[in-house]
C-alpha cells in the first residue's frame, strides 16, 4: 500500500509539476483545452453548425485547416467545439464517483465496522464486471445520451475509488496525529476534515486524473456505439463514428479526433503521474 | 520458464499442495459469492427502470397488446422475491432465460456468438505478452538508453490510445490503403490458417496493444528493480552473465508482477472487445451486446452481464494461482 | 610464461594471491568527483585470513566489491590496480572476470536473506556454480551441490537442496551462500560482513565453519567486518581503514598489543572489556566524515587526540614502519609520536 511521504500542499504539487518539462506541457495542453471549452465559441474559424454539402469531405487547406466532413462542416471548429464535451463529461462522471466513493471510502477507512464490509463486497462486485459491461448495463436501464453514459461510468468507477479511498485513509488513520486527535474527543466528522482529507488529497488527486483519462475513452467508446453523445451533439467519440461510417470516403477523417484524444488522455496521465512521483508515490510492483 | 521445484516434481510436497488446494477453495467461495451479488445485481437492474419497463422496452409506438406480452415474458406481475428465486434457479442450471425478440435460449445465443471473441481476445493477450514482456525486458535492461527511452515512450503513448480509433488507423493503412488485410468479418479456424488469421490480427493487435504498453511498462519497471536486488550482484560473483543471468534470475523474479498486470487488464480487454468488433463489423458477444441494449433486450443483458462476470472472475482466480506458483514465498504463506 | 598487459610475474618467491594497489574509487557525476576510497594498498597471501576492519562508511565493503568488478554502476575505480595471481582484475576482459567469480575467488555477502535469489531453491543455486564454471550437467551439480550443504553443517541434506532461501533460518541461509561460492574450490573466499546480520551465538558457528574451510582447503580468507571480536580470533593480519583511507596494516597481533595509528588505538580502547567493568566506555568524540566532506590532511585529525595542527594538517602518506607494517600517521611513521600499547589480552 503507497503512502504519501511528502507534503501535498497544493502549491507543492503545483510547482512540482510546472518544475518538469513533460508534465508542464501536458498542463499547459489542458489549460489550452479549458480554454477551447470555455471561449470556443469566441475562436472557431468557421461556425461547426454550419452544413455546406457542396463541400464534403475537403481535404485540409488554408481555409478549413483540418478539411470538412460529411456534411461539409470544418473540422477543426468541430473539435474545438466537442472539447467542451472531453471536459464535461470526464468531470461529471468523476463527480459522480467521488460523490459515491469518497464519504464511503473515508467512513470505512477511518471506522471500519458494517459499512467497511457492505461496501467492500459491493465494491468488490461492481469491480469484477469490465467497465464497459457495466456500463453499457446501467446505460440500458438509463437509456442513450451523455449525461446518462457519464454517471454510468461514474457508478462503474466510484468502487475502484472507493477501494483508493479507504486504503489512503486507513494509512493516514494510522498516524499518531490522528491517534491524538481522536484522544481528545474530535467529532469524527471534523477529524476527517481536518487530518484526514488533506493527506489523502495526493493519492486521490492521482487517481482523478487517471479516471479522467479513462472516463473520456469510455464515453468515446460508449458514443462511437450510439449510446454517448447523440446528434448533433458532437464528441470526439461521436466524430470518430462519423469518421468511421465514411471511411471509405476520406480515410483521413479518423485522424483529428483520435489525436485529439490521444493527447488529452496523454495530458491527465502525465499529471497524475507527476504528482505521484512529487508526493513519493512510488508505486511499488 | 521452468521453477526450481521441477526436479521436484516427482516429489510431491504434501503441506504445499494443502496448503494451495485450502487457498483454492477459499478464492472460489469469494468469487462465487461475488458471483451471485452480481446475479442480484443484474436482476435489479429491470426494477430500476424509471418508469413502467414493459412499456419502455416495448417503445413508444408498441400496441398494449405487446406491452403485455413483455410484461407477462420478463414476469412483471409477480412479486420480486419470487421472480429472483425463478430465475435464479434456472441461472444455476444454465438456464438464462429467452430473448425477448427471438425468443431463444439466452444461454445458446451467447455460445454462439462467443466464438470470434474469445479467439480475438486470447489473440490479443498473446500479442501483448509477446511484445509488452520482451520490449520491456529490454528496456529494462538497457535503462537510460535510447532503447529504452523509445519504449517509455510508445508505452506512454499505447496507453493513452483507444483501441478502437487504433483499429481505425490500422484499418485505413492495411485494409483501405493497401489491400493487404480485409477491413471487416470474420472467419472461422476450419476455413484454413491463414485465412483465419487475416481476419483475426488487425483486431487482436488494436486490443492487444494498450495491454502490451501497460506491460511494457511494469516489466520494464520490474526489471530495473530485479537489477538492484542484492541476489542478482551475488548471482554476478557467482560468474553469472548474459542470458544466463536474465533467464534465471531476473525474468523469473520480474514476472510476478506482469501476472498481476495481466489479471487488471482482463476487463479493459473485455470492454474494448466490443467496439472493436463494432469497427470490424464481427458478429461476436460484443455486437451481441449492443444490440441487446440498444433492443432493451434485458433478458440477454442479464445474462451477458452475468457471463462476463463468471469471466473475469475466473480470470482472477487463475491469476492468483499463478502468482502462487510463481512465487514460493505465497505458497507456504 | 609470458606476461602481457595487466599481468605480472614474481621472481621466485611466495607472490601475494590478491594484491589490491593504489586502489582508488569514486562518485563520479555533479561537479567534481566525489571520492570515496583513496590509494587502498593490501595483500592477501595463499591461506592467509586478512581482516578488512572499519566504521561504516569507511569504504570496506566498496573495496572488497571491487575486486570482482561488482561496484554499483554509480560508482567508478577511477585509479590503481586489483592483481589476482598475476592479473589485473581491473584491466582484464569481462570473460576473464566471470571466469574468475565464483571460481578462484568465491564471495559470501551480508544480508544472506536479500542475497540469495528468492525464487530458485537452495539447490540450483549452489549448483548453477559448477553449471557455469565446470559445465556440470544439472543432475551431477545438484549431487555436488548435496555434498556441498553438508560440508557446510546443515543437516538434511539431501533434502534442502529442494528448500527455497526464505524456508531457511539466518544462520543456514549464510551457510547456503558459503557453500555456492566454494562450490569451484576457490583459493580465496572473499566475506563481506557475513555475520553482522546474525545472532551473535550463530556468528560464532559461522565463524568456525570458516575457519574448518579454511584449513580443510587452504582458503585464504578476506574478511571484511566492522566487529573487532570477529578478528580476534579468525585473521592474521589487519588492514584498519577510516574514511576511505587505509589507516594501519599489520599483523593482528602486533595490533592488538601495540598499534600504531591513533586511529587503531582509539578503535581498540572503545572496545568494551569484561574485565574492566564498572569504568565508562571510551568513546571517540566527533563523526567519522562523510565523503565530500574529508579533511585535506589527515582523516582522522579533527578527533585524534594526537594531533599536531601543522603536521598532521597535511595529506598523510603510507609509510613502512618496520616488517610487513604500515601506517598513514605521519606523526608515528617518524617517531614523533609513541603509541602506548593499547589492549591486553
Amino acid at each position: 500500500m503507497t503512502t504519501a511521504t511528502r507534503s501535498a500542499r497544493p502549491r507543492h504539487v503545483l510547482r512540482s509539476i510546472l518544475r518538469r518539462p513533460s508534465s508542464a506541457t501536458a498542463f499547459g495542453f489542458i489549460v489550452v483545452l479549458l480554454f477551447f471549452a470555455i471561449a470556443g465559441p469566441l475562436i472557431y474559424p468557421h461556425d461547426p453548425e454550419v452544413q455546406d454539402l457542396g463541400n464534403r469531405f475537403a481535404d485540409a487547406s488554408w481555409t478549413h485547416l483540418l478539411g470538412t466532413d460529411e456534411f461539409g462542416r470544418d473540422v477543426a471548429s468541430r473539435i474545438i467545439q466537442a472539447s467542451r464535451i472531453a471536459v464535461i463529461a470526464p468531470l461529471i462522471s468523476v463527480g459522480v464517483a467521488l460523490l459515491i466513493g469518497l464519504p464511503l471510502g473515508l467512513w470505512a477507512g477511518l471506522r471500519g465496522g458494517v459499512v467497511d464490509s457492505v461496501a467492500g463486497r459491493l465494491a468488490d462486485t461492481v469491480l469484477s464486471l469490465p467497465a464497459l459491461v457495466g456500463a453499457l448495463a446501467i446505460v440500458a436501464v438509463l437509456g442513450p445520451g451523455l449525461v446518462n453514459a457519464m454517471i454510468a461510468i461514474g457508478i462503474i468507477f466510484s468502487p475502484g475509488l472507493f477501494r483508493v479511498v479507504r486504503g489512503a485513509t486507513m494509512s493516514v488513520a494510522e498516524e499518531t496525529f490522528v491517534g491524538s486527535a481522536v484522544a481528545i474527543g474530535s467529532p469524527t466528522r471534523r477529524t476527517l476534515w481536518v487530518h484526514i482529507l488533506p493527506n489523502i488529497a495526493a493519492p486521490l488527486l492521482v487517481q482523478v486524473t487517471i479516471l479522467m483519462g479513462v472516463a473520456l475513452l469510455v464515453e468515446a467508446s460508449l458514443s462511437f456505439i450510439g449510446l454517448g453523445v447523440q446528434p448533433p451533439d458532437a464528441s470526439w467519440g461521436s466524430m470518430l463514428k462519423a469518421a468511421y461510417t465514411n471511411q471509405f470516403h476520406s480515410p483521413f477523417s479518423v485522424v483529428p479526433p483520435g489525436i485529439a484524444m490521444v493527447l488529452t488522455v496523454l495530458a491527465f496521465n502525465t499529471i497524475g503521474d507527476s504528482i505521484r512521483d512529487a508526493v513519493g508515490l512510488r508505486r511499488r510492483t | 520458464m521452468s521453477p526450481g521445484s521441477a526436479h521436484s516434481s516427482f516429489h510431491v510436497r504434501w503441506t504445499e499442495v494443502a496448503v494451495s488446494a485450502g487457498m483454492v477453495i477459499r478464492r472460489l467461495g469469494g468469487g462465487l459469492l461475488v458471483l451471485w451479488l452480481v446475479s442480484i445485481l443484474t436482476f435489479l437492474l429491470v426494477q430500476l427502470i424509471p418508469g413502467d419497463p414493459a412499456e419502455v422496452i416495448a417503445g413508444e409506438n408498441a400496441t398494449v397488446a405487446e406491452v403485455a406480452r413483455i410484461r407477462a415474458e420478463l414476469g412483471l406481475d409477480k412479486p420480486v422475491l419470487e421472480r429472483y428465486f425463478e430465475w435464479f434457479s434456472g441461472v444455476i442450471q444454465g438456464d438464462l432465460g429467452n430473448s425477448l425478440f427471438t425468443n431463444r435460449s439466452v444461454a445458446d445465443t451467447i455460445i454462439e456468438a462467443a466464438p470470434p471473441t474469445v479467439v480475438i481476445t486470447l489473440a490479443s493477450i498473446m500479442i501483448a505478452v509477446v511484445l509488452g514482456v520482451t520490449v520491456g525486458v529490454f528496456a529494462g535492461l538497457t535503462q537510460g538508453s535510447w532503447v529504452d527511452r523509445t519504449v517509455s515512450t510508445f508505452a506512454t503513448l499505447g496507453i493513452a490510445m483507444p483501441s478502437f480509433w487504433l483499429a481505425m488507423v490500422l484499418v485505413s493503412v492495411f485494409a483501405l490503403a493497401n489491400p493487404w488485410l480485409p477491413a471487416t468479418g470474420y472467419v472461422d479456424f476450419s476455413e484454413g490458417f491463414w485465412e483465419w488469421s487475416s481476419y483475426v490480427i488487425l483486431p487482436a493487435t488494436a486490443l492487444g496493444v494498450a495491454t502490451a504498453a501497460e506491460l511494457a511498462r511494469h516489466t520494464r519497471g520490474c526489471v530495473a528493480d530485479v537489477l538492484t536486488r542484492p541476489y542478482v550482484r551475488t548471482a554476478r560473483a557467482r560468474g553469472a552473465s548474459g542470458t544466463w543471468l536474465v533467464r534465471r534470475h531476473i525474468v523469473r523474479n520480474a514476472a510476478i508482477p506482469v501476472v498481476t498486470v495481466l489479471g487488471l487488464q482482463a476487463g479493459r480487454l473485455l470492454g474494448g472487445v466490443i467496439v472493436v468488433e463494432a469497427v470490424f463489423g464481427i458478429s461476436g458477444l460484443g455486437s451481441l451486446a449492443i444490440n441487446a441494449v440498444l433492443q432493451r433486450n434485458y433478458p440477454m443483458i442479464q445474462g451477458y452481464v452475468l457471463f462476463s462476470a463468471v469471466i473475469v472472475v475466473a480470470i482472477n482466480l487463475i491469476v492468483d494461482l499463478a502468482y502462487g506458483w510463481i512465487n514460493p514465498k505465497v505458497r507456504t504463506a | 610464461m609470458t606476461t602481457g598487459p595487466g599481468q605480472r610475474s614474481y621472481a621466485g618467491a611466495t607472490e601475494p594471491l590478491l594484491s589490491v594497489e593504489g586502489l582508488t574509487i569514486d562518485l563520479p557525476g555533479g561537479a567534481r568527483q566525489l571520492g570515496l576510497v583513496e590509494d587502498v594498498t593490501f595483500e592477501v597471501r595463499k591461506g592467509q585470513a586478512v581482516a578488512l576492519i572499519g566504521e561504516s562508511g569507511c569504504g570496506k565493503s566498496l573495496t572488497s566489491m571491487a575486486i570482482l568488478g561488482l561496484l554499483p554502476s554509480a560508482v567508478r575505480v577511477s585509479a590503481g590496480s586489483i592483481y589476482f595471481e598475476g592479473v589485473d582484475l581491473l584491466t582484464c576482459g569481462p570473460r576473464q572476470l566471470r571466469r574468475i567469480r565464483g571460481g578462484p575467488v568465491g564471495m559470501v555477502f551480508q544480508e544472506p536473506m536479500s542475497s540469495l535469489n528468492p525464487t530458485m531453491t537452495v539447490g540450483d543455486q549452489i549448483a548453477e556454480v559448477r553449471r557455469l564454471h565446470l559445465g556440470e550437467r544439472r543432475s551431477v551439480a545438484l549431487k555436488q551441490a548435496g555434498q556441498l550443504l553438508s560440508r557446510v553443517g546443515i543437516p538434511n541434506a539431501e533434502r534442502r537442496l529442494r528448500s527455497y532461501p526464505h524456508e531457511m533460518s539466518g544462520g543456514m541461509q549464510q551457510r547456503v551462500m558459503i557453500a555456492a561460492a566454494i562450490a569451484c574450490d576457490p583459493k580465496l573466499l572473499i566475506a563481506d560482513e557475513p555475520t553482522t546480520a546474525l545472532d551473535v551465538t550463530i556468528q560464532a558457528e559461522i565463524l568456525e565453519l570458516l575457519r574448518d574451510l579454511r584449513r580443510d582447503l587452504d582458503l585464504a580468507v578476506l574478511l571484511v567486518t566492522h566487529d573487532l571480536g570477529v578478528v580476534a580470533d579468525f585473521c592474521d593480519d589487519v588492514v584498519v581503514m577510516y574514511a576511505g583511507h587505509v589507516a594501519e596494516r599489520t599483523s593482528i597481533d602486533r595490533l592488538f598489543y601495540d598499534p600504531q595509528h591513533p586511529y587503531s588505538g582509539a578503535l581498540l580502547a572503545s572496545v568494551p572489556q569484561a574485565d574492566r567493568a564498572r569504568t565508562s566506555l571510551t568513546v571517540i568524540p566527533g563523526r567519522v566524515p562523510s565523503a565530500g566532506q574529508f579533511p585535506e590532511g589527515c582523516r582522522f585529525e579533527p578527533r585524534c587526540g594526537h594531533s599536531v595542527e601543522h603536521l598532521c594538517r597535511r595529506p598523510q602518506a603510507d609509510a613502512v614502519i618496520g616488517d610487513d607494517r604500515h601506517t598513514r600517521c605521519g606523526r608515528v611513521a617518524s617517531g614523533d609520536l609513541i603509541l602506548k600499547g593499547a589492549v591486553r589480552g
